[in-house]
């Protein structure tokens, strides 16, 4: 067996017995969900960043969006949870999908302005739009519902949620690797290491910058909406640029050119969260701040960076 | 015979700097052409702005008939025009395989099967990472990349630089083998022994301007007019050596 698919099987075996082993080490099942929840939209914005070498900085509207869609159509519509994970997932999809256009042909710090102020549109339109989304108190109104298999009903208390989100986070990780291994993975990949090299292959670049930028907005709706569940709320802090920067942070933490470095950057990002905020509530991201400058300085390829390093020499 | 390129009076800057001062040049359909000439006499600034890499301010370039002049390097390599740049650039971060996965392959007789034939090192190491490659395999793969286009047209940017003699008798070979795929090719060389030897024509270019066309054999004859036209190249004794073996192989 190739090391690589032991590191999987590793992982996934170590992120399906989660409820059983985390409350060991001190830590808590929605914990878990979260770290899971923020990986994926991170996975979905390192297509971007790691993979295809675009600057996105504003991840957090489709995030956001997607939480949006989530909570409005269970304030207004439905009961189903499914319907309302699709809906967010295509919210934020779709949105990334539509504006990809007018990012696509810039380069470089002026992609990312745009990603940032097209983040910060939606996240004013979502403080002032009181009627709508609840304005600067966020969307209240909703909560997680039961789910029904048949005769069977799951409520979605902590434990049975954190294997919903598993579930998503399955389906979303499965879709990255898959396109990471394909043509249009390695046409990304070519993109970023030389555009012109792509060009004159064939590609047209700005197309594909354009996928690259919607595969993520799904990605990140997707996560928003689990994010909304799992809060039973949604505020205008989750579209607003500085949770766009929290996914960067987790990203370069992790390791922008690994899969599963957004995982690790999440559960470093995450983790500092819960655990230093409770000694220094007021600045524990003074803690993550530090720690990202020593990750850009010394360790550019982040924590995984690191530990292949280490694995290679051994 | 009808010409698949056509670049008429190409006058090409780079910012302010005037490069190219009214190039026109011509490759017939199966032709090889050479372009010869100086270090900075506009060689590879001429094959950028035919591939749409950089547009000529002025001129006009027709490619297969089609006015090809403002086009995206995107669109014109879909026509059927491979370009293998100078320095190879291949993709360090992929695979020998995955790098072949990039090009927007047209359908033809160029598969990766068939270039695994042509380059047998490379399919020994498809799943190694493009950087780990010798510049030798770099420059194959920058070949077999660009036939995967299946290309009516090729253009390649000295394949012979950097590479120990040996290797570039089987670049030059198989850059001579393109002809009997029906493949038209503009060369751009600055070793004048090695482009002239499989070339039927040939330009010389110098500060931006042809100043020399005809049959590659005619100016192959008369070494003393290479050296004064094409300058270093013949002198370089390694080389000639080298080049002896393209005539001989």
């Amino acid at each position: 067996m190739s090391k690589r698919a032991y590191v999987n099987i590793v992982i996934w075996a170590l992120l399906l017995t989660v409820p059983a082993w985390l409350p060991l080490i001190g830590g808590y099942t929605a914990l878990a969900s979260r770290i899971l929840i923020f990986a994926l939209c991170t996975m979905g914005l390192n297509l971007l960043l790691g993979f295809t070498g675009v600057m996105s900085f504003g991840q957090a509207a489709y995030f956001g969006l997607g939480g949006y869609g989530a909570g409005l159509i269970l304030v207004h519509l439905t009961s189903n949870m499914w319907i309302a994970v699709i809906v967010g997932t295509l919210a934020g999809g779709i949105a990334a999908v539509v504006l990809g256009p007018i990012l696509m042909n810039r380069r470089g710090i002026y992609f990312a302005m745009i990603t940032v102020a097209i983040g910060q549109i939606f996240y004013f339109v979502a403080a002032r739009w009181d009627s709508f989304t609840g304005g600067q108190d966020g969307l209240t109104g909703f909560s997680r519902m039961p789910l029904h298999f048949g005769s069977i009903t799951v409520n979605l208390t902590a434990v049975p949620f954190y294997y919903f989100v598993l579930f998503f986070f399955a389906i979303g990780a499965a879709a990255v690797a898959m396109l990471l291994n394909s043509p249009l993975g390695h046409t990304f990949v070519a993109i970023r290491e030389n555009r012109r090299r792509a060009a004159f292959l064939g590609i047209h670049v700005e197309r594909y910058i354009w996928a690259s930028f919607g595969i993520a907005g799904f990605l990140c709706g997707l996560a928003g909406a689990l994010n909304a569940l799992q809060n039973n709320f949604i505020s205008p802090m989750d579209l607003y640029w500085v949770a766009s920067g929290n996914f960067v942070i987790m990203a370069v933490l992790g390791g922008m050119r690994s899969f599963w470095g957004p995982l690790v950057g999440s559960i470093i990002f995450i983790g500092f969260q819960d655990y230093v905020s409770s000694i220094f509530p007021n600045n524990w991201e003074t803690f993550i701040g530090a720690l990202f400058i020593i990750v850009v300085l010394f360790f550019p390829n982040g924590v995984l960076g690191i530990i292949r390093r280490k694995a290679k020499v051994a | 015979m009808s010409a698949v390129l056509k670049a008429e009076n190409l006058q090409t800057f780079y910012g302010k700097s005037h490069i190219l001062h009214g190039v026109s040049i011509e490759v017939e359909e199966g032709e090889l052409v050479t372009l010869l000439g100086r270090n900075g006499a506009g060689k590879t600034t001429t094959l950028r702005s035919l591939v749409g890499l950089t547009a000529p301010r002025q001129g006009k370039v027709e490619i297969f008939g089609q006015d090809t002049t403002h086009w995206p390097a995107y669109k014109i390599s879909r026509l059927g025009v491979g370009y293998v740049p100078e320095g190879r650039k291949i993709f360090p971060n992929l695979t020998v395989l995955e790098n072949l996965s990039v090009p927007m392959a047209r359908p033809g007789r160029w598969t990766i099967d068939r270039i695994f034939e042509l380059f047998p090192n490379l399919g020994e190491r498809r799943n190694s990472w493009g950087r780990q490659l010798s510049g030798g395999e770099q420059e194959m793969l920058a070949i077999a990349r660009a036939l995967l286009l299946n290309p009516k047209l090729l253009l390649l940017d000295e394949p012979s630089q950097g590479l120990a003699p040996l290797l570039v008798r089987d670049v030059f070979r198989v850059v001579a083998s393109m002809r009997e795929e029906g493949i038209s090719v503009l060369l751009v060389e600055q070793n004048a022994r090695f482009g002239l030897d499989v070339a039927d024509r040939v330009y010389v270019l110098n500060d931006g301007e042809v100043v020399h066309s005809g049959s590659a054999r005619e100016l192959a004859a008369d070494e003393q007019r290479v050296r004064a036209l094409a300058g270093a190249g013949t002198e370089e004794g390694e080389s000639a050596v080298a080049a002896q073996g393209v005539t001989t192989a």
